[in-house]
């Protein structure tokens, strides 16, 4: 099983939804956190003190999927949520040893 | 000229409580837009209260108030600058101080422009917007005033009546923000996209301002402390309130639930509605065309989605509807007068009212977005007005956020 | 060294703690997310225009903890959180490489 973790330009939200929609991955987990990297943020002005804001609003959305669909899910992502320009984010994949349903106590593939 | 103390002070006062309306829109509107915006909307509507009253003082009350320069459509420029400040206003016959009168009127041309930004939300430039608003009132607002409010005006003389502004105000605006609408276009993402109010505690605190600026933009039109105020403030009172039942109940019909913003508009709705009428109906009658109002309110804001202009914030159909709905409706129910002469009388005073408005400012709005430009660009209106355009951002709650420069 | 990640409801947060502190654990990182799955959301209605809000509060946990105490964790976070009605949540557990505490530099399972 994997963790795969998505940090998106928060606009692609929905149609990151969509696609992991159709590839039957019901259930995610979504944050609001910031990105910094290439893309540039911006300057705000408070009666003259002037002050940088490095991080730009991103969404991180997590799911936990088996090994197969794993690939799908970042392939599909990545379409989904590029827009070509600097900032549209990174995904990444970890491997997980074990995952509970928490109302049932259904363990590992079950509790996908 | 005699000036009565008790009539001067309730004058002036209605004049604060109608400059108040403004920040008190700037917070309606501000709740209902989105946060990466509520800055810009908000300053666009101090921006207003600064352009339109100097616009006001230079020319624009002339224009409306001053002697007539022929065939009751516009005022001279005998007034520029507020001269003759205490010759007795053309027509006129007032117990308080020509410059009390003035500045009372100055806050309706400033309100009347602010409504605009509710058209234009999410999307018009700062600065092409108070070059917008200073043409506006002087091509759009101050010859409709002279029409309907100088008693030299032509829809005046043919015995139109609008207590405070149901056509100067309230039809005018509605009719304007649909031109603005159709000369701005639509939102990047209107209708599909989530555009849901932001902050809705401070809708309703602005409501509840504009709620009682509304005393004083209504009851202060009597121009007088007395029976005449007295009505207007209490026909203003049960408006707002039949409103603001009217939009509930259709609204739970229609969808369910009755909402915060539902009440908070229907009451906006009523008051509306009511500002033609007020000092010319009896206080039953108001009940009635409040509720008219909250129904005609909650039932007009659906028709920019099966026409497709994107009026944002419900300017045409909050104002324009329910000023109509108002205007016509005193044609029936005026304590003087009432019956199908009046009405078509009134139907006239609305048609001149939105074809004018509608014309004008079609052609003000294009004028100003192809010199100084009137919509942001598509990347703005993505990012936020308010970091872009203004440099500031309305609500910080993290750690997480800036380093100081300089 | 295991990542012992849950996703839970946020009036759980309260019982989960407690429970953990009770364990032996007692540094956690939370997060305020949006959790999306079988649990529904809400529609929301703003002058006759409809939005549906598919999102659900939640709150994430983060512990880092021993190998051999991991699958104890899990259980412990399972029990204090369920409630048996859908939106309980997951946990799962992802390997850790490193593991260093800022204030004195100790590493791996020092650290911890």
């Amino acid at each position: 099983m994997m963790l795969v973790t998505a940090i998106v330009k928060p606009f692609k939200l929905d149609d990151v939804k969509h696609t992991l929609h159709e590839l039957g991955v019901d259930g995610m987990t979504v944050s609001e956190v910031q990105g910094h990297g290439r893309q540039r943020g911006h300057t705000e002005v408070y009666r003259g003190a002037e002050y940088v804001v490095d991080f730009v609003p991103k969404v991180r959305i997590e799911v936990v999927v088996d090994d197969e669909t794993a690939v799908q899910v970042v392939d599909a992502v990545t379409a989904a949520a590029r827009t070509g320009q600097i900032g549209d984010g990174k995904i990444w994949t970890v491997p997980v040893q074990d995952v509970v349903r928490i109302r049932t106590g259904e363990r590992g593939p079950d509790a996908l | 000229m005699h000036v009565d103390t008790g009539d001067t002070a309730w004058l002036l006062a209605s004049a604060a409580l109608v400059l108040f309306m403004t920040p008190g829109l700037a917070l309606f509107y501000g709740g209902m837009v989105r946060a990466k915006n509520v800055l810009a909307m908000m300053v666009q509507n101090l921006g207003a209260i600064a352009v339109v009253s100097v616009v006001w003082a230079l020319v624009a009350y002339s224009l409306a108030f001053g002697p007539d320069a022929g065939g009751g459509f516009i005022g001279t420029l005998h007034l520029a600058g507020l001269a003759h400040a205490t010759a007795p206003v053309p027509g006129l016959h007032l117990a308080v101080p020509p410059l009390a009168f003035a500045v009372f009127q100055m806050m309706f041309a400033v309100i009347t422009a602010a409504l605009l930004t509710g058209a234009g939300a999410d999307r018009m430039r700062f600065s092409g917007f108070l070059v917008f608003a200073a043409i506006w009132v002087v091509v759009v607002y101050a010859p409709i005033a002279h029409w309907v409010f100088s008693p030299q005006g032509w829809l005046y003389q043919r015995g139109v009546l609008d207590f405070a502004g149901g056509n100067v105000v309230e039809v005018d605006s509605g009719a304007s923000a649909l031109a603005l609408a159709v000369v701005l276009g639509r939102r990047h993402g209107w209708p599909r996209d989530v555009m849901a109010p932001h902050s809705l505690p401070l809708t309703v605190v602005g409501a509840g301002i504009l709620w009682f600026g509304w005393f004083g933009f209504n009851a202060g039109s009597a121009l007088a402390s007395g029976q005449l105020a007295a009505q207007a403030f209490v026909s203003t009172q049960l408006a707002a309130c039949t409103g603001l039942l009217g939009w509930i109940l259709v609204e739970h019909r229609r969808t369910g639930h009755a909402t915060t913003l539902g009440a908070a508009s229907g009451a906006v709705a009523g008051l509306v509605a009511i500002t033609p009428a007020c000092g010319f109906v009896n206080s039953m009658a108001a009940l009635l065309i409040g509720f008219l109002g909250g129904v005609t309110g909650v039932l007009a804001v659906s028709a920019k989605f099966r026409l497709g202009y994107d009026d944002s914030l419900d300017v045409v159909g909050v104002h324009g509807a329910c000023g109509v709905v108002g205007t016509l409706a005193l044609g029936l129910l005026a304590m003087h007068g009432a019956g199908a002469h009046l009405l078509g009388e009134q139907a006239l005073a609305v048609a001149a009212s939105i074809a004018w408005a509608f014309t004008l400012t079609y052609l003000v709005a294009q004028l100003v977005q192809r010199t100084v430009g009137l919509r942001v660009t598509p990347q703005i209106e993505v990012e936020g007005l308010d970091t872009v355009i203004h440099a500031e951002a309305a609500y910080d709650f993290g750690n997480v956020r800036a380093t100081r420069l300089g | 060294m295991k990542l012992v990640t849950a996703v839970i409801k946020p009036f759980k947060l309260d019982d989960v703690k407690t429970a953990l502190e009770t364990f032996g654990v007692h540094g956690l990182t939370v997060s305020e997310v949006s959790g999306y799955g079988r649990q529904k959301g809400h529609t929301e209605v703003y002058r006759g225009a409809e939005y549906q809000v598919d999102f659900v509060p939640k709150v994430r946990l983060d512990v880092v903890v021993a190998d051999d105490d991991a699958a104890d964790v899990v259980d412990v976070i399972v029990k204090a959180a369920s409630t048996g009605q859908i939106g309980d949540g997951k946990v799962w557990t992802t390997p850790v490489d490193e593991l260093v505490r800022v204030r004195t530099g100790e590493r791996g399972p020092d650290a911890l």
